[in-house]
């Protein structure tokens, strides 16, 4: 087999950040590959250099197509190669029928106007070629996800594609749609189509590839192929997780936990929009005075778990129920677990935790504003003052407390959001990756009021991608998987393996 | 003294947001005065200007709100001048009692506002489509309304006193002395105010103005209230429009900033997922606002009817694009969550004084519109531009 691609020790940077240190990747012509790693380990970052999104002098190192250096400027370069990128966030417009979408862009014309019939008609071989048979003039919107994703994979067909790059295809699909997907792939390899999969799924992976590659922190750390019986699924999470961990964690006082703060049983949630469950059929349980980490892949259903839970403010159809304090409660607002005393710190601070236009004190007491109330006026004396105490008890940085949050380093706005969580005094709190995007410093912080908070009393459940973090700081794991909880650890018997081996299956 | 002049610049700079409109608005006046050989500023005039601005003020106040919230409403107008055709038909034709009819009238305003807000927050219609239907239904229901009669006249001397009266005085001097003693009672309640701001602040270790900066800042919005009520004086004294406008201001700065649910509106303006997350019911705050917009309509309906003394057919055209552009020329952001009821007053009164002002130099009409709009794009250029430097 000839190389197709070659890509030489390329390196990325973004400030602040290695995303891509010295990797190297090389597919050969016809072949399935497969570029397997943890959240944040690099494989999306390498693909959008491939495909031209960070053009040529944004990164370090080559990029070789059969043996020719490439210097892409943009995806129209990448797509003359017959690259083609098929993102797990599909690039479809609902509103237009399918043979539209599938020659947006690369319209076939004839004298500068579009040629319908042709459209039509050539729409009609390349939907054949991906199994899909349904009208090309049905709106995109009007089929479901997993037939979505054949129609990109037609569209790319239609660019005289050769090297097709599929960002977690599987990851919105149910299992039928998953294994006619595999299927194409394979078929598509006969017609001579090379096809690079980006999953998280390592059964597919044992299932599919001819040659893996692992990434692990932005480096390239294992290549095994089936021609040479490499190919191994325990080795894969292996180097997946690869590393020790580090102790970044302060230790606290383990006490044998309390009641049941919370308890949710049988939750189910379906999204009405894209038609299917994002949640399902999921229990969990915390006790006062315990960490509980809930660990699995991106997509696995933590935070739709956590929203569910928390108010269901998506406005998801959910079914199931929700005790706080064995006390069987009604959970269709996120006020009502205001009230009965849970808090959820949410993973995206800027999209839903802050308010970034509003000043350190505003933020920090609205969730609680009713405490500061006195004779139908918010003491706004009052409310400084508790806004000092924030500052001064997390060591929020910040000229003073009158600044907007916008203006805040990560850490920082993760410690006001913290703090104004912390604020409605609540005896559950939810957090949902807590240290993302923040330095190590403000971790270790993070990491101690964590602790304080468990030795306090509170029951805590942790959603976080990091296991060395889910690890360090749990009493006690649930692992995720397709949006059920999948398996459940004591801390003692958790390993990064046995985790990644749960969430992966 | 040089200190004192790097702090003045400070000052401003510091809050160039908050004064440009004042500045600008002082501009107007200049530039007015001059080209108008002083009758802008006479007494007559500022009276009659302040009567102009009232009904679109309280338009401005309540938009204000809505465009917090990130909504809009283009309903006002027409709601506004329906309130004014049932409020004639009730006083004239039905021969109701004056306070009465105003109640009256006041509820209906509100429940048309919360049926906006019901078609916002609940059938999920975007404001400007549920609104822009508003318009044609309320255009339409002022026509009915008047459709018998044509423009009625409005004989009650009470509500044609509400946008064209004065208070009374005590004494029979040259000079309305009641106005004056109001001026110093306001002057008083400003320096009592912002003393005491003065001093929580500095309790707290915040920032303050220099002892020199207050004192300064103090005497000049002193004689500004002063010289506004010596003027008001000399001609007939306070009118109620400035009365109601700064009860209303005053209600609705206090609401904004001191209850809870006034905060509650910033933060679903400023983020209506977190404030969702944060426990407070974005489809309330919706309701709760449009509600508001409607019932400040029934009050310029009011105010508008009773400024010409009679409901016209054609009432409350374009008050709604006046009452927005008010809004924005005061500092109301489009992609919400920040703005001040103060902010719009002015920027209402900017807008009336370019009108008024015109209007003596003679200038056409097209031209006005023209003048309008442009200082309607800067205005919020200069908005744009200075956001983010001032904290």
């Amino acid at each position: 087999m000839a190389t197709i691609l070659e890509m030489r020790n390329i390196t990325k940077e973004f400030p602040g950040v290695k995303a891509l240190d010295q990797v190297n990747f090389q597919v050969e012509a016809g072949e399935i590959h497969c570029l397997v790693g943890e959240n944040g380990a690099g494989k999306s970052t390498l693909m959008k250099v491939l495909s031209g999104v960070f053009p040529h002098g944004e990164y370090d190192g080559d990029i070789l197509v059969k043996d020719t250096i490439q210097t892409f400027k943009g995806i129209k370069d990448s797509e003359a190669q017959g690259i083609v990128i098929i993102y797990q966030e599909l690039a479809l417009i609902p509103e237009l029928p399918i043979y539209e979408n599938i020659f947006l862009g690369h319209e076939k014309v004839s004298n500068k106007i579009i040629n319908w019939n042709e459209q039509i008609e050539a729409s009609e071989r390349y939907l054949d070629l991906v199994n899909l048979h349904v009208l090309p003039a049905t709106k995109v919107k009007d089929i479901g996800v997993g037939k979505q994703q054949l129609v990109e994979i037609a569209k790319a067909l239609s660019k005289d594609v050769k090297i097709l790059i599929l960002d977690e295809p599987t990851a919105a699909l149910n299992d039928e749609e998953s294994l006619n997907l595999l299927r194409l792939l394979k078929e598509l390899k006969k017609e001579g189509v090379t096809s690079i999969m980006i999953t998280h799924k390592l059964k597919e992976v044992m299932e599919i590839a001819d040659t893996v590659t692992v990434l692990r922190d932005g480096k390239t750390v294992d290549h095994m192929t089936r021609a040479e019986g490499t190919l191994d699924q325990a080795r894969m999470i292996q180097s997946m997780v690869g590393r020790e961990i580090e102790d970044v964690f302060p230790k606290r006082q383990k006490a044998a936990p309390g009641d049941i703060m919370l308890e949710a049983m049988n939750l189910t949630a379906y999204h009405p929009f894209l038609g299917r469950d994002l949640v399902k059929d999921s229990s969990l349980n915390v006790r006062a005075g315990e960490v509980v980490g809930i660990a699995g892949l991106m997509g696995s259903g933590r935070t739709e778990l956590a929203l569910s839970i928390f108010g269901n403010p998506k406005n998801y159809r959910v079914s199931g129920t929700v005790k706080i304090e064995g006390k069987e409660i009604a959970f269709d607002r996120p006020k009502k677990l205001i009230d009965a005393g849970v808090a959820y710190v949410s993973e995206d601070r800027k999209g839903n935790g802050l308010v970034l236009i509003q000043d350190v004190r505003e933020n920090i007491t609205l969730a609680n504003l009713k405490a500061l109330v006195s004779s139908l006026v918010i003491d706004q004396s009052e409310e400084i003052l508790v806004a000092e105490k924030y500052r001064k008890d997390y060591n929020i940085k910040t000229p003073n407390i009158e600044q907007k949050v916008v203006n805040l380093s990560g850490g920082n706005q993760q410690k006001v959001s913290l703090a104004k969580w912390l604020y409605t005094q609540p005896k559950v709190l939810i957090l949902d990756e807590p240290t993302r995007g923040i330095d190590v410093g403000a971790k270790y912080e993070i990491y101690k009021l964590i602790n304080a908070l468990v030795e306090r009393g509170l029951a805590i459940l942790l959603i976080s991608s990091e296991l060395p973090e889910v690890l360090g700081m749990s009493d006690r794991v649930y692992v995720m998987n397709d949006g059920t909880v999948a398996g459940e650890l004591p801390i003692a018997e958790a390993t990064q393996e046995k985790i990644m081996a749960m969430a992966t299956n | 003294m040089k200190t004192y002049f790097s702090d003045l610049k400070a000052l401003l700079q510091e809050n160039i947001r908050d004064y440009g409109m004042f500045i600008a608005l002082a501009f107007i006046f200049l530039i007015f005065s001059i080209s108008t050989g002083g009758l802008f500023v006479s007494a007559r005039n500022i009276s009659n200007l302040l009567n102009q601005t009232g009904y679109i003020a309280v338009l401005s106040i309540g938009v204000t709100l809505v465009i917090i919230i990130r909504h809009i409403d283009l309903s006002i107008g027409f709601v506004s001048g329906f309130i004014g055709a049932v409020a004639a038909t009730l006083l004239v034709g039905g021969g109701m009692n004056v306070f009465l009819v105003i109640g009256i009238v006041l509820v209906i305003g509100t429940i048309i506002g919360l049926w906006h807000g019901f078609l916002v927050a609940y059938m999920k219609l975007p404001a400007f489509v549920a609104t822009l239907a508003g318009m044609l239904i309320f255009r339409g229901a002022i026509l009915q309304v008047t459709a018998g009669t044509g423009t009625i006249i409005i004989n009650n001397d009470f509500f044609n006193a509400i946008s064209n009266g004065y208070i009374p005085d005590l004494f029979n001097a040259n000079l309305h002395i009641l106005t004056i003693i109001v001026g110093m009672l306001g002057v008083i309640l400003y320096v009592y105010s912002d003393l005491k701001n003065y001093r929580v602040k500095k309790s707290y270790g915040f920032k303050v103005l220099s002892k020199e900066m207050l004192a300064s800042k103090m005497i000049f919005v002193s004689f500004l209230i002063l010289g506004l009520s010596l003027v008001l004086a000399s001609h007939r004294g306070l009118p109620y429009t400035l009365i109601i406008i700064i009860a209303i201001v005053a209600i609705y700065h206090f609401f904004l900033k001191f209850t809870v649910l006034g905060r509650h509106v910033y933060a679903v303006g400023g983020n209506p997922e977190a404030a969702e997350l944060s426990g407070i019911s974005v489809k309330m705050i919706t309701l709760f606002v449009f509600g508001s917009m409607g019932f400040l309509s029934a009050v310029s309906g009011i105010m508008f009817a009773s400024r010409l003394q009679s409901a016209t057919t054609t009432a409350g055209t374009l008050f709604e694009l006046q009452a927005i552009a008010g809004a924005f020329v005061g500092g109301v952001s489009a992609s919400g969550g920040v703005g001040k009821v103060t902010g719009s007053v002015i920027g209402a009164l900017v807008m009336a004084s370019l009108t008024n002002g015109m209007n003596l130099m003679g200038i056409n009409i097209s031209l006005q519109y023209i003048v309008q709009g442009f200082v309607l794009i800067a205005a919020v250029i200069f908005d744009i531009r200075t956001r983010g430097k001032t904290r």
